[in-house]
């Protein structure tokens, strides 16, 4: 077999489960039920303006919080011995192994009104705290959902940061915390790129989080969409137009961000 | 002396739980070229390590200008290294490795360029500021690691088997480049090798290492003239090595053969080592020689050919400018001066 024909069966993938679907989506988007080319279902979008708002705004929080705890884990696993780092790796990888669902839901338990953390403030009298059905209760569930992914990519890169280079930087006269700024974080700034990437875009589609961890009032773009095809509300159309939308902002936003891989302007920026 | 840079006092270190160095002393003296030699596991990078800050031993003292210095962390230390695989920074360009440390120090902008451009000239790479590193060959990527560390004006430049990945003609080199950089600064360098015949061609004064101890100090011609012992002269060039029984002061036995020599002090009927070089023997006929025997291969090795011959029970190796043919019988002559008399090493060390 040659490099070329080994492509083939992704090829085939690709078309049949990405090229074609990402067509009809188009296609839904642009029709209506009679199968007229309209731009109704389009216009029909900015009605959502603050749910796809709060969807972003929250998937960026939720990506911040994410780069802010998993780098400095990804860094420390980089640098511990291997049998150390491959165990951490597997304690950051098991909870992936478990359903999605059922992860969430272990998370309704411990934010409840009489969930576990309410349990234990009620022992010295405190709360009920309103906990569940929050903005906040959305984000941690993006988070620990989705942290793995930042730190998976963060991890690969800084392992490729050897040691004789942060070395050879303290041997230049880089103080501990200068060789972290004009070393380790630019050589992994591609990792903080799939990281982001990897954490933002699944976060900002989601649909079961904000239902089981929102409530009714925390409704995101995700939601919404799930609502045009499985909901009372049934209108392809409108949902392909959603999709469509939201893919857009997704790739306007990775551009922006692409700034990443601009290596003049990140001398600029440091 | 008052011209020591660096001393090492007592210095123990471990690795793993295993003693690497074991109460090593070491005065290093300013505008020196002094090189570590000794093969893999037995200390040189290590001792490197302790002078650099990166490894703290576990017993003995550093000191620095007779300062001492244990625990003083690396970039507060006025010395400076070049890394076995250079460690270049790989999204910074050339100039951007070699600021770095000005950069650290907050030395002006327009001072920095000057210094970057004087340093890419005794490295012999101006105009290559804007290049990548990855994009250079393992040369250049070396010349900037050296002038990345030689940049902050270091009193000791630390270089631990910097040429080791290169090619040999290269490192060729290199290893005089290395020397006119080291003579045009006059600062001190310290060098770590396993390759014998760099330390010969560079270094003021050679360390043989073995065992995280130091066998041997002295300059390349003392160390290969006058091998300490056995284990010295097998890693110093090449040698034939083999059992003798000193007889009394200035007469040695060895393959049988009674031998005038030039060592004395030993005790009597002592079982010493006896290294001959190979370019020390005279090839001669068979019945003027000394030691005779058939000559069991040749090889043309360039300047000279190397003979091995079999007689008197060992394999004798012989560097000559004169071919013989194979399975002819010659002999083997000796002046006093080719025979050296070593001490046996004892059982444990061998």
């Amino acid at each position: 077999m040659t490099k070329k024909t080994a492509a083939y069966p992704y090829l085939a993938w690709a078309l049949l489960f990405i090229a074609i679907p990402l067509g009809l989506i188009i296609y839904f988007s642009f029709t209506d039920g009679a199968g007229s080319f309209t731009f109704e279902n389009i216009i029909r979008t900015g009605r959502y303006f603050n749910v796809f708002i709060k969807s972003i705004w929250l998937s960026v929080i939720s990506t911040a919080i994410c780069l802010l705890i998993g780098y400095p884990v990804a860094y420390l696993m980089s640098r511990a011995s291997s049998i150390t780092g491959r165990t951490l790796l597997l304690l950051i990888m098991l909870p992936m192994w478990m359903n999605f669902l059922l992860r969430t839901y272990g998370w309704m338990t411990i934010l409840e009104n009489n969930g576990i953390i309410n349990q234990f403030f009620g022992l010295f009298g405190l709360g009920p705290f309103e906990l569940i059905n929050t903005q906040g209760a959305v984000v941690v569930g993006m988070v620990y959902n989705y942290i793995p992914f930042m730190i998976l990519p963060l991890h690969s890169v800084m392992l490729k940061i050897g040691n004789d280079i942060l070395e050879a930087a303290r041997d230049l006269g880089a103080s501990p915390g200068r060789v972290l700024t004009e070393v380790v974080f630019p050589m992994s700034l591609p990792g903080i790129r799939t990281g982001i990437i990897m954490v933002f875009v699944p976060s900002v589609s989601t649909f079961i989080i904000s239902q089981m961890l929102g409530g009714g009032s925390n409704q995101l773009i995700g939601d919404i969409i799930e609502l045009q095809f499985l909901g009372n509300a049934y209108n392809p159309n409108l949902g392909s137009a959603i999709s469509f939308v939201l893919m857009l902002l997704v790739l306007l936003i990775m551009s922006v961000s692409g700034f990443l891989d601009d290596d003049d302007l990140e001398e600029k920026l440091l | 002396m008052s011209d020591i840079i660096i001393s090492l006092q007592n210095i123990s270190a471990e690795y793993d739980g295993e003693k690497v160095i074991d109460k090593l002393n070491l005065d290093i003296r300013d505008h020196e070229f002094v090189t570590f030699l000794g093969p893999s596991g037995c200390g040189k990078t290590t001792t490197l390590r302790i002078i650099g800050g990166f490894i703290e031993p576990t017993e003995g003292d550093v000191f620095f200008e007779g300062e001492k210095i244990n625990g003083l962390p690396p970039f507060k230390r006025n010395v400076n290294t070049v890394f076995q695989r250079y460690a270049l920074f790989p999204h910074l360009d050339v100039y951007g490795n070699i600021a770095f440390g000005l950069k650290q120090k907050k030395v002006p902008k327009d001072e920095i360029r000057t210094r970057v451009s004087r340093m890419l000239k005794l490295v012999n790479l101006e105009g290559y500021e804007t290049r990548k590193v990855d994009q250079l060959s393992g040369g250049q990527q070396q010349r900037v690691a050296i002038a990345r560390a030689l940049i902050n004006e270091p009193k000791v430049l630390l270089l631990d088997e910097p040429l080791g990945a290169l090619d040999l003609k290269l490192r060729k080199e290199m290893q005089l480049e290395l020397k006119r950089i080291q003579q045009t600064l006059g600062i001190t360098f310290v060098y770590v090798t396993h390759d014998q015949e760099e330390a010969l061609t560079m270094s003021d004064r050679v360390l043989v290492m073995r065992r995280g101890e130091i066998l041997q100090t002295g300059s390349p011609e003392d160390i290969y003239n006058e091998p300490i012992n056995a284990f010295v002269a097998d890693f110093i060039g090449e040698s034939n090595i083999v059992d003798g029984i000193m007889l009394e002061d200035y007469l040695v036995e060895f393959a049988g053969v009674q031998f005038e020599c030039v060592d004395a002090g030993f005790g009597s009927m002592e079982d010493v080592d006896v290294v001959i070089r190979p370019e020390d023997f005279k090839m001669v006929s068979v019945e003027e020689g000394q030691i005779k025997g058939k000559v069991e291969s040749i090889t043309f090795k360039g300047v000279h050919f190397e003979i091995i011959m079999d007689g008197h029970g060992y394999k004798w190796m012989i560097h000559s400018t004169q071919s013989r043919e194979v399975g002819a019988m010659i002999g083997l002559t000796l002046t006093p001066d080719d025979i050296h008399i070593m001490h046996k090493m004892k059982e444990d060390e061998v």
